[in-house]
């Protein structure tokens, strides 16, 4: 762990299930939501063409639904987040409540996204995952456990393998998945870096 | 792996430390932001209630959504609030912010270098993929992404991956009428857009040593369109030169004495390795203009736009779609195009050279009937100083709209637009589909004087075939 960023080992709570094949980024957060100073109150922007309707009156979207409302482990399909780079898209998500989002797989830059975030994206079978969103369908209040570490995910009395990949994994066990905090950490060496440069204040000529 | 060059040396005098996950953390000497990228960046910072780092090594500006017309405050709803975040996020922090009361407000890319900041040897990151601009003056520069400006903000370091270096050697002088940005347009249309992915741009050779400052920053500026991460050109009298009339070392000449020995110790070496090398004929190269939808799509004035099937299987297709968009037929040369809009501007080509060459085409010309002009200086510091040549009054007579600075049509984020399927005579670097504010319009790149040529013509035009205006000395109206 360095400076302060939490190791992610595994992740618990109650789960929502988003189903379908490549939800790209327009649809977790849609373009005009985008023209904003601040990532904060994204959160209720997440999915918002699908939670409301034309007269901007709530559908029956999941993550709509009062018994998925304290939900942080978030159950996805295949190729999920696929599109543009934004980063609003995890952050819109995070600001919900998501801490862990488990599928069959990840665009890469979302997935990248996730992860300078802190958020695991974990995959698993097609079947395990059609399984657990049916599971969480029927036990909406009980508990998932995203084991990152174990490369597991346990529900009831299952417990199913699931791949969570090297860099990831290493970087969310030790603490380093944030660049900020890890850059920070090497604050003697910036200073040294700094002074030997002529033009910075105080640099050597 | 290269050894030797510019890159190589700025890049390990500015490396503290390799991090776990491979990438190497760099010292920062220039962080640039402008009110479009830095307000989330900042807002990640706030949540974390961390400081920014080196405030004294960051400088803002406003120049995306910035208008260019009436800029009586306040703007308009997503323009003031992004001033307003910029100008509160810099005065808590302690940046320097150039806004339009300093009269130093300008492009990003056009005032680094104008306050004297963007100096030899020096890293140079920004929220803006034309950083790559400040390499011109043998900077390390860069443009970087939200958590990155994040990590700038906190750190005063960013974290990257080392590239490869190519070398592109210019030989020769160009012929009359071509200039950096005709360079830069041929190199992008040889090497691709993707030929430079995994690369950063190296520039020399007699053609590019021969070029001002204003003209090594527009071929720098578009090394990103090469798809390189980065480009520059080696320091040499011609960078001190400019270095040294700057209010910065004016006012503080030790200072210039004692960095010059720094910045002639980073030049690349005569023995240096590059990772590739590749020559261009500069006595070969002619106006540009792009044909197309991407800035490979480009021919030379005289030569005919190309047959799809003539071109490699992978770009055949987007030739054609291109094609489509743009109403162009394969065979013939872009001349006699109709043009609706003549932009002049952005970071690739509004300085002053660049104004002082279109308004040489524009004495005693008319801008055509059917053609909307604008020339939007590329900062109030190129603009007082276009006043006071008096070339504003060469433009206005002309017929061009005279607008305050900013980035305006090159991406259409203020009020300066293309409508419906217009076609615009530009000076700025991408021609992407949409990038000029309509999904149906049209851009046609080019350099300053090409489009100077064609707001007169009202077509794109050989500026080397323009008849001459009157006999000499006679006045603009005035019979003879
Ligand atoms: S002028 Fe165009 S390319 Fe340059 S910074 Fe502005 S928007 Fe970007």
């Amino acid at each position: 762990m360095s400076d302060g960023v939490p190791s992610v080992t595994r992740v618990s709570g109650t789960a929502v299930p988003i189903r379908g094949n490549d939800i790209d980024t327009d649809q977790i957060i849609p373009a005009r939501f985008l023209k904003v100073v601040s990532f904060e109150g994204l959160g209720q922007f997440a999915f918002f063409d699908q939670r409301y309707d034309e007269a901007d009156e709530p559908t029956d979207h999941p993550m709509n639904r009062p018994r998925h409302e304290d939900a942080n482990v978030l159950v996805v399909n295949a190729n999920f987040g696929c599109g543009s780079s934004r980063e609003h898209a995890p952050q819109a998500l995070m600001r919900w409540g998501i801490d862990a989002i488990v599928g069959e797989s990840f665009a890469e830059i979302f997935a990248g996204n996730c992860l300078s975030l802190g958020i695991p994206t974990v995959t698993a079978s097609a079947e395990e995952i059609t399984a657990l969103q049916e599971w969480v369908d029927g036990n909406p209040d009980e508990e998932v456990t995203v084991d990152i570490e174990a490369e597991t995910v346990t529900y009831s009395d299952n417990t199913v393998d699931a791949t969570v990949g090297e860099g990831q994994r290493t970087a969310l066990v030790d603490g380093i998945w944030d660049t900020t905090a890890l850059m920070r950490s090497n604050q003697a060496a910036i200073d040294a870096t700094a002074t030997d440069l002529p033009y910075v204040d105080g640099g050597q000529p | 792996m290269s050894e030797g060059t510019l890159y190589d040396k700025v890049w390990d005098a500015h490396r503290v430390t390799t991090l776990p996950n491979g990438q190497d953390q760099l010292f920062v000497g220039l962080h640039l932001i402008h009110e479009v990228t830095s307000p989330q960046a900042f807002s990640m910072l706030a949540e974390r209630e961390m400081d920014v780092a080196r405030p004294e090594l960051t400088l803002g500006t406003v120049d995306h959504i910035v208008p260019t017309d009436d800029r009586t405050r306040p703007y308009d709803d997503a323009a003031e609030e992004m001033m307003q975040s910029l100008e509160q996020n810099a005065a808590e922090a302690g940046i320097e912010l150039l806004d339009p009361t300093t009269g130093d407000q300008g492009i990003v890319h056009v005032v680094g270098p104008e306050q004297g900041l963007t100096q030899p040897g020096k890293t140079i990151v920004c929220g803006d993929s034309h950083t790559a601009t400040h390499g011109a003056f043998g900077a390390l520069a860069f443009g970087i992404g939200t958590s990155q400006i994040r990590d700038v903000l906190a750190t005063g370091t960013v974290a990257m991956e080392k590239k490869a270096v190519r070398h592109i050697e210019v030989t020769g002088e160009l012929g009359e009428g071509v200039t950096a940005k005709d360079v830069i347009l041929g190199i992008i249309r040889r090497l691709g857009t993707d030929g430079g992915v995994g690369y950063v741009y190296e520039y020399g050779g007699e053609a590019i040593e021969a070029l001002d400052m204003a003209g090594r920053m527009s071929l720098c500026n578009m090394s990103i369109e090469g798809g390189a991460r980065a480009g520059y050109v080696n320091p040499d009298e011609t960078t001190y030169a400019w270095l040294e009339s700057t209010d910065y070392f004016e006012d503080n000449p030790g200072e210039f004495e004692r960095l010059r020995p720094y910045w002639e110790s980073v030049r690349s070496d005569a023995d240096a390795d590059y990772d590739d090398v590749v020559t261009v004929d500069g006595t070969a190269l002619e106006p540009m203009v792009t044909w197309g939808t991407t800035p490979e799509q480009g021919v030379g004035i005289t030569d005919p736009v190309p047959e799809p099937s003539s071109l490699p299987e992978d770009k055949r297709q987007r030739a054609r779609d291109a094609q489509a968009h743009m109403g162009v037929e394969p065979g013939e040369t872009m001349e006699g195009y109709p043009v609706d809009v003549a932009f002049l501007g952005s970071c690739t080509n509004a300085r002053l050279p660049d104004l002082r060459r279109a308004a040489s085409v524009l004495d005693g010309r008319t801008v055509h009937d059917s053609v909307r002009a604008l020339v939007v200086p590329g900062s109030q510091r190129v603009s007082t100083a276009a006043e006071a040549e008096g070339l504003r009054e060469t433009f206005v007579e002309a017929g061009f709209e005279w607008r305050e600075p900013g980035c305006s049509m090159c991406l259409a984020m203020n009020d300066d637009q293309l409508v419906g399927d217009e076609v615009c005579a530009s000076s700025s670097n991408r021609n992407f589909v949409g990038r000029q504010g309509s999904s149906a319009g049209r851009t046609v790149l080019m350099n300053p004087s090409m489009v100077a040529a064609a707001a007169v013509a009202g077509e794109v035009t050989d500026v080397r075939d323009l008849p001459p205006t009157g006999t000499p000395g006679s006045q603009p109206g005035v019979s003879v």
